[in-house]
Protein backbone atom coordinates (compact mmCIF):
# COMPACT_ATOMS: atom_id res chain seq x y z
CA UNK A 1 0.00 0.00 0.00
CA UNK A 2 1.20 3.35 -1.09
CA UNK A 3 1.62 6.19 1.60
CA UNK A 4 -0.63 9.01 1.89
CA UNK A 5 1.82 12.15 1.80
CA UNK A 6 3.89 10.26 3.65
CA UNK A 7 1.48 8.04 5.80
CA UNK A 8 1.18 4.73 6.37
CA UNK A 9 -2.04 3.73 7.09
CA UNK A 10 -2.58 0.43 9.22
CA UNK A 11 -5.01 -0.82 6.41
CA UNK A 12 -6.93 -0.07 3.08
CA UNK A 13 -10.37 1.63 4.81
CA UNK A 14 -10.96 5.13 4.94
CA UNK A 15 -14.43 5.42 6.81
CA UNK A 16 -16.77 8.45 6.78
CA UNK A 17 -18.71 9.61 10.34
CA UNK A 18 -22.16 10.66 8.90
CA UNK A 19 -25.80 8.93 8.97
CA UNK A 20 -25.06 6.67 11.51
CA UNK A 21 -28.28 5.89 14.15
CA UNK A 22 -26.34 7.39 17.02
CA UNK A 23 -22.99 8.76 18.58
CA UNK A 24 -22.28 5.40 19.82
CA UNK A 25 -23.46 2.76 17.08
CA UNK A 26 -21.17 5.60 15.50
CA UNK A 27 -18.26 5.04 17.98
CA UNK A 28 -18.53 1.19 17.93
CA UNK A 29 -18.69 1.09 14.22
CA UNK A 30 -15.42 2.77 13.75
CA UNK A 31 -13.61 0.65 16.35
CA UNK A 32 -15.05 -2.62 14.72
CA UNK A 33 -13.75 -1.46 11.09
CA UNK A 34 -10.54 -0.52 12.54
CA UNK A 35 -10.41 2.11 9.63
CA UNK A 36 -7.11 4.57 10.14
CA UNK A 37 -8.63 7.24 8.08
CA UNK A 38 -12.28 9.27 9.33
CA UNK A 39 -13.45 11.46 6.92
CA UNK A 40 -15.29 14.90 8.98
CA UNK A 41 -16.85 17.64 7.95
CA UNK A 42 -18.05 21.29 9.33
CA UNK A 43 -20.95 22.49 9.98
CA UNK A 44 -22.41 25.47 11.93
CA UNK A 45 -21.88 25.80 15.40
CA UNK A 46 -25.35 25.24 17.44
CA UNK A 47 -25.54 26.82 20.53
CA UNK A 48 -25.48 23.69 22.85
CA UNK A 49 -21.93 23.53 21.29
CA UNK A 50 -22.49 20.02 19.73
CA UNK A 51 -19.73 19.60 17.71
CA UNK A 52 -17.32 20.02 20.65
CA UNK A 53 -18.77 16.72 21.88
CA UNK A 54 -18.18 15.04 18.16
CA UNK A 55 -14.31 16.68 17.81
CA UNK A 56 -14.12 14.57 21.29
CA UNK A 57 -15.02 11.46 20.16
CA UNK A 58 -12.98 11.10 16.91
CA UNK A 59 -9.88 12.45 18.72
CA UNK A 60 -10.06 9.67 21.26
CA UNK A 61 -10.72 7.15 18.43
CA UNK A 62 -6.74 8.02 17.02
CA UNK A 63 -7.08 8.18 13.69
CA UNK A 64 -6.10 10.44 10.91
CA UNK A 65 -8.45 13.22 10.20
CA UNK A 66 -9.39 13.60 6.77
CA UNK A 67 -11.87 16.59 6.46
CA UNK A 68 -14.46 17.06 3.34
CA UNK A 69 -15.78 20.28 1.77
CA UNK A 70 -19.07 18.63 1.07
CA UNK A 71 -21.40 20.80 -0.05
CA UNK A 72 -19.58 23.02 -1.93
CA UNK A 73 -20.43 24.11 -5.31
CA UNK A 74 -17.63 26.96 -6.27
CA UNK A 75 -13.65 27.35 -6.04
CA UNK A 76 -14.42 30.18 -3.35
CA UNK A 77 -16.43 27.96 -1.11
CA UNK A 78 -14.33 25.07 -1.35
CA UNK A 79 -11.19 27.32 -0.23
CA UNK A 80 -12.85 28.61 2.38
CA UNK A 81 -13.90 25.83 3.86
CA UNK A 82 -10.88 24.15 3.05
CA UNK A 83 -9.14 26.59 5.73
CA UNK A 84 -11.45 26.95 8.43
CA UNK A 85 -10.93 23.31 7.87
CA UNK A 86 -7.42 23.51 9.00
CA UNK A 87 -7.63 25.55 11.59
CA UNK A 88 -10.45 23.63 13.36
CA UNK A 89 -8.69 20.00 12.35
CA UNK A 90 -5.03 20.90 12.67
CA UNK A 91 -4.13 18.96 9.49
CA UNK A 92 -2.91 20.11 6.35
CA UNK A 93 -5.44 16.71 4.70
CA UNK A 94 -8.14 17.93 2.78
CA UNK A 95 -10.93 15.82 0.87
CA UNK A 96 -11.29 18.29 -1.55
CA UNK A 97 -15.39 18.29 -3.03
CA UNK A 98 -16.59 20.42 -5.92
CA UNK A 99 -19.99 19.21 -6.35
CA UNK A 100 -20.99 19.93 -10.08
CA UNK A 101 -24.33 18.16 -10.46
CA UNK A 102 -27.43 18.07 -8.31
CA UNK A 103 -28.59 14.88 -8.35
CA UNK A 104 -25.33 12.27 -9.61
CA UNK A 105 -23.55 14.81 -7.06
CA UNK A 106 -20.79 14.42 -10.05
CA UNK A 107 -17.62 16.57 -9.31
CA UNK A 108 -16.99 19.93 -11.51
CA UNK A 109 -13.42 19.03 -12.20
CA UNK A 110 -13.20 22.09 -13.80
CA UNK A 111 -13.43 24.02 -10.64
CA UNK A 112 -11.95 20.90 -8.55
CA UNK A 113 -8.44 21.51 -10.40
CA UNK A 114 -8.45 24.63 -9.78
CA UNK A 115 -9.22 24.69 -6.07
CA UNK A 116 -6.95 21.88 -6.18
CA UNK A 117 -4.06 23.96 -7.39
CA UNK A 118 -4.63 26.82 -4.87
CA UNK A 119 -4.87 24.88 -2.12
CA UNK A 120 -1.69 23.35 -3.00
CA UNK A 121 -0.15 26.16 -3.08
CA UNK A 122 -0.92 27.14 -0.17
CA UNK A 123 0.66 23.81 2.02
CA UNK A 124 -2.43 21.47 1.91
CA UNK A 125 -2.29 17.95 1.15
CA UNK A 126 -5.02 17.30 -1.13
CA UNK A 127 -7.55 14.31 -1.54
CA UNK A 128 -9.58 15.15 -4.66
CA UNK A 129 -12.86 13.40 -5.28
CA UNK A 130 -12.62 13.25 -8.94
CA UNK A 131 -14.42 11.12 -11.53
CA UNK A 132 -12.13 8.29 -13.55
CA UNK A 133 -11.22 11.05 -16.19
CA UNK A 134 -7.22 9.80 -17.04
CA UNK A 135 -6.72 13.32 -18.15
CA UNK A 136 -8.89 15.15 -15.44
CA UNK A 137 -6.13 12.70 -12.90
CA UNK A 138 -3.18 13.98 -14.86
CA UNK A 139 -4.08 17.93 -14.52
CA UNK A 140 -5.13 17.67 -11.08
CA UNK A 141 -1.64 15.88 -10.12
CA UNK A 142 -0.18 19.08 -12.40
CA UNK A 143 -1.90 20.98 -9.81
CA UNK A 144 0.18 19.52 -6.67
CA UNK A 145 -2.49 16.36 -5.93
CA UNK A 146 -0.47 13.35 -4.60
CA UNK A 147 -3.46 11.47 -4.19
CA UNK A 148 -6.40 11.00 -6.45
CA UNK A 149 -9.90 9.48 -5.34
CA UNK A 150 -12.10 8.76 -8.20
CA UNK A 151 -15.76 7.62 -7.52
CA UNK A 152 -17.41 4.44 -7.32
CA UNK A 153 -20.43 5.53 -8.36
CA UNK A 154 -22.12 8.39 -6.95
CA UNK A 155 -22.43 9.48 -3.60
CA UNK A 156 -25.17 6.93 -1.32
CA UNK A 157 -26.35 5.35 -4.11
CA UNK A 158 -24.75 2.10 -3.03
CA UNK A 159 -23.98 0.47 -6.72
CA UNK A 160 -20.17 -0.20 -6.25
CA UNK A 161 -18.07 -0.20 -9.67
CA UNK A 162 -19.94 1.59 -11.64
CA UNK A 163 -16.93 1.65 -14.75
CA UNK A 164 -14.37 -0.83 -13.64
CA UNK A 165 -12.66 -0.82 -16.94
CA UNK A 166 -11.74 3.26 -16.55
CA UNK A 167 -11.07 2.30 -12.84
CA UNK A 168 -8.63 -0.74 -14.14
CA UNK A 169 -6.75 1.89 -16.84
CA UNK A 170 -6.76 4.65 -14.21
CA UNK A 171 -4.40 2.10 -11.83
CA UNK A 172 -2.22 0.99 -15.09
CA UNK A 173 -1.97 5.25 -16.21
CA UNK A 174 -0.94 6.11 -12.32
CA UNK A 175 1.14 3.25 -11.10
CA UNK A 176 2.86 5.24 -8.71
CA UNK A 177 0.17 7.57 -7.01
CA UNK A 178 -2.13 6.33 -4.34
CA UNK A 179 -6.04 5.89 -5.41
CA UNK A 180 -8.53 5.84 -3.64
CA UNK A 181 -12.14 5.10 -4.95
CA UNK A 182 -14.37 6.72 -2.62
CA UNK A 183 -18.03 6.67 -2.78
CA UNK A 184 -20.92 4.53 -4.15
CA UNK A 185 -19.28 1.28 -2.58
CA UNK A 186 -23.03 -0.45 -0.75
CA UNK A 187 -21.21 -3.81 -0.34
CA UNK A 188 -18.25 -5.60 0.63
CA UNK A 189 -17.97 -6.96 -2.59
CA UNK A 190 -17.77 -3.46 -4.25
CA UNK A 191 -14.72 -2.56 -1.71
CA UNK A 192 -13.06 -6.09 -2.46
CA UNK A 193 -13.12 -5.61 -5.93
CA UNK A 194 -11.66 -1.99 -5.66
CA UNK A 195 -8.74 -3.82 -4.27
CA UNK A 196 -8.43 -6.42 -6.39
CA UNK A 197 -7.57 -3.94 -8.99
CA UNK A 198 -4.82 -2.86 -7.36
CA UNK A 199 -6.58 0.47 -5.61
CA UNK A 200 -4.47 1.50 -2.20
CA UNK A 201 -7.62 2.09 -0.44
CA UNK A 202 -11.48 2.40 -0.25
CA UNK A 203 -13.30 5.45 0.75
CA UNK A 204 -17.27 4.59 1.77
CA UNK A 205 -19.76 5.92 4.25
CA UNK A 206 -23.15 5.18 3.76
CA UNK A 207 -22.75 1.44 2.96
CA UNK A 208 -21.92 1.19 6.90
CA UNK A 209 -23.83 4.10 8.73
CA UNK A 210 -27.05 2.93 6.85
CA UNK A 211 -26.99 -0.82 7.20
CA UNK A 212 -29.12 -2.05 9.48
CA UNK A 213 -25.84 -3.55 11.72
CA UNK A 214 -23.42 -0.89 10.76
CA UNK A 215 -21.54 -2.76 13.13
CA UNK A 216 -21.47 -5.75 11.50
CA UNK A 217 -20.74 -4.00 8.20
CA UNK A 218 -17.63 -2.52 9.45
CA UNK A 219 -16.45 -5.97 10.26
CA UNK A 220 -17.59 -6.99 7.37
CA UNK A 221 -16.02 -3.99 5.22
CA UNK A 222 -12.73 -4.39 6.72
CA UNK A 223 -12.28 -8.09 5.67
CA UNK A 224 -12.95 -7.33 2.28
CA UNK A 225 -10.74 -4.68 2.09
CA UNK A 226 -8.38 -6.91 3.57
CA UNK A 227 -8.95 -9.68 1.52
CA UNK A 228 -9.15 -7.71 -1.72
CA UNK A 229 -5.52 -6.09 -1.30
CA UNK A 230 -4.04 -9.93 -0.24
CA UNK A 231 -5.50 -11.04 -3.95
CA UNK A 232 -4.25 -8.39 -5.60
CA UNK A 233 -0.50 -8.93 -4.10
CA UNK A 234 -1.29 -12.18 -4.79
CA UNK A 235 -1.12 -11.74 -8.51
CA UNK A 236 -4.62 -13.09 -9.72
CA UNK A 237 -5.25 -15.78 -12.89
CA UNK A 238 -6.55 -13.78 -15.90
CA UNK A 239 -10.28 -14.61 -16.57
CA UNK A 240 -10.73 -16.73 -19.52
CA UNK A 241 -13.86 -17.66 -22.09
CA UNK A 242 -13.38 -21.30 -22.16
CA UNK A 243 -12.95 -24.07 -19.46
CA UNK A 244 -9.44 -25.11 -18.77
CA UNK A 245 -9.55 -28.78 -16.72
CA UNK A 246 -7.76 -28.12 -13.40
CA UNK A 247 -7.73 -32.29 -12.89
CA UNK A 248 -4.37 -33.34 -15.11
CA UNK A 249 -5.37 -35.25 -17.89
CA UNK A 250 -2.29 -37.42 -18.02
CA UNK A 251 -2.79 -40.80 -15.79
CA UNK A 252 -6.17 -40.73 -16.42
CA UNK A 253 -7.56 -44.53 -16.57
CA UNK A 254 -8.98 -45.77 -19.74
CA UNK A 255 -12.32 -46.84 -19.16
CA UNK A 256 -14.86 -46.57 -22.28
CA UNK B 1 -24.68 46.36 16.28
CA UNK B 2 -26.93 44.25 13.80
CA UNK B 3 -25.20 41.45 12.27
CA UNK B 4 -25.93 37.71 10.85
CA UNK B 5 -24.72 35.11 12.90
CA UNK B 6 -24.84 32.02 10.84
CA UNK B 7 -27.75 33.04 9.12
CA UNK B 8 -29.67 34.42 11.75
CA UNK B 9 -30.09 38.68 12.69
CA UNK B 10 -28.68 39.03 15.81
CA UNK B 11 -27.91 42.38 18.02
CA UNK B 12 -24.45 42.22 19.67
CA UNK B 13 -22.82 45.18 21.78
CA UNK B 14 -19.23 43.34 20.44
CA UNK B 15 -17.18 45.71 18.03
CA UNK B 16 -14.97 42.80 17.48
CA UNK B 17 -15.13 39.33 16.10
CA UNK B 18 -14.04 37.71 18.86
CA UNK B 19 -16.51 39.61 21.57
CA UNK B 20 -19.24 38.83 18.95
CA UNK B 21 -17.95 35.35 19.33
CA UNK B 22 -18.07 35.02 23.49
CA UNK B 23 -21.02 37.57 23.60
CA UNK B 24 -22.89 34.45 21.66
CA UNK B 25 -21.75 31.91 23.68
CA UNK B 26 -18.90 30.40 21.73
CA UNK B 27 -16.38 28.49 23.53
CA UNK B 28 -15.30 25.59 21.76
CA UNK B 29 -12.92 24.44 18.91
CA UNK B 30 -14.64 26.90 16.46
CA UNK B 31 -13.39 28.09 12.84
CA UNK B 32 -14.56 31.49 11.09
CA UNK B 33 -15.50 33.53 8.15
CA UNK B 34 -16.52 37.19 8.37
CA UNK B 35 -18.39 38.46 5.00
CA UNK B 36 -17.18 34.85 3.61
CA UNK B 37 -13.85 35.44 3.86
CA UNK B 38 -11.87 32.98 6.55
CA UNK B 39 -10.67 34.80 9.50
CA UNK B 40 -8.29 32.90 11.19
CA UNK B 41 -8.39 32.47 15.24
CA UNK B 42 -5.27 34.78 16.15
CA UNK B 43 -6.67 37.42 13.77
CA UNK B 44 -10.26 37.77 15.38
CA UNK B 45 -9.63 39.97 18.37
CA UNK B 46 -8.51 42.69 15.53
CA UNK B 47 -11.07 42.09 13.37
CA UNK B 48 -13.64 44.82 13.76
CA UNK B 49 -17.41 44.63 13.31
CA UNK B 50 -19.92 46.37 11.42
CA UNK B 51 -23.32 46.58 10.98
CA UNK B 52 -25.03 44.39 8.43
CA UNK B 53 -21.84 42.15 8.67
CA UNK B 54 -22.42 38.01 7.68
CA UNK B 55 -20.50 36.23 10.53
CA UNK B 56 -20.48 32.35 10.31
CA UNK B 57 -18.77 29.90 13.25
CA UNK B 58 -18.80 26.48 11.80
CA UNK B 59 -17.73 23.18 14.36
CA UNK B 60 -16.41 19.81 13.64
CA UNK B 61 -19.28 18.24 12.77
CA UNK B 62 -19.60 14.46 10.89
CA UNK B 63 -18.90 13.93 7.30
CA UNK B 64 -18.36 11.36 4.57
Amino acid sequence: MRPFYGVDLPNPLMLGTAQYPSPAILEEAFRASGAGVATVSLRREGAGGTGQTFWKMIQDLGVHVLPNTAGCHTVKEAVTTAHMAREVFDTKWIKLELIGHTDSLQPDVFQLVEAARILSEDGFEVFPYTTEDLIVGERLLEAGCEVLMPWGAPIGSGRGLNNIYALRAMRAEFPEVPLVVDAGIGLPSHAAAAMELGFDAVLLNTAVARAGDPVAMARAMIGAVEAGQAAFEADPIEARDMAEASTPVIGKAFLS
Amino acid sequence: MKIVLNGEPREVAATTLAEALEECGFTGRVATSLNETFVPALLRAGQALADGDRIEVVAPMQGG
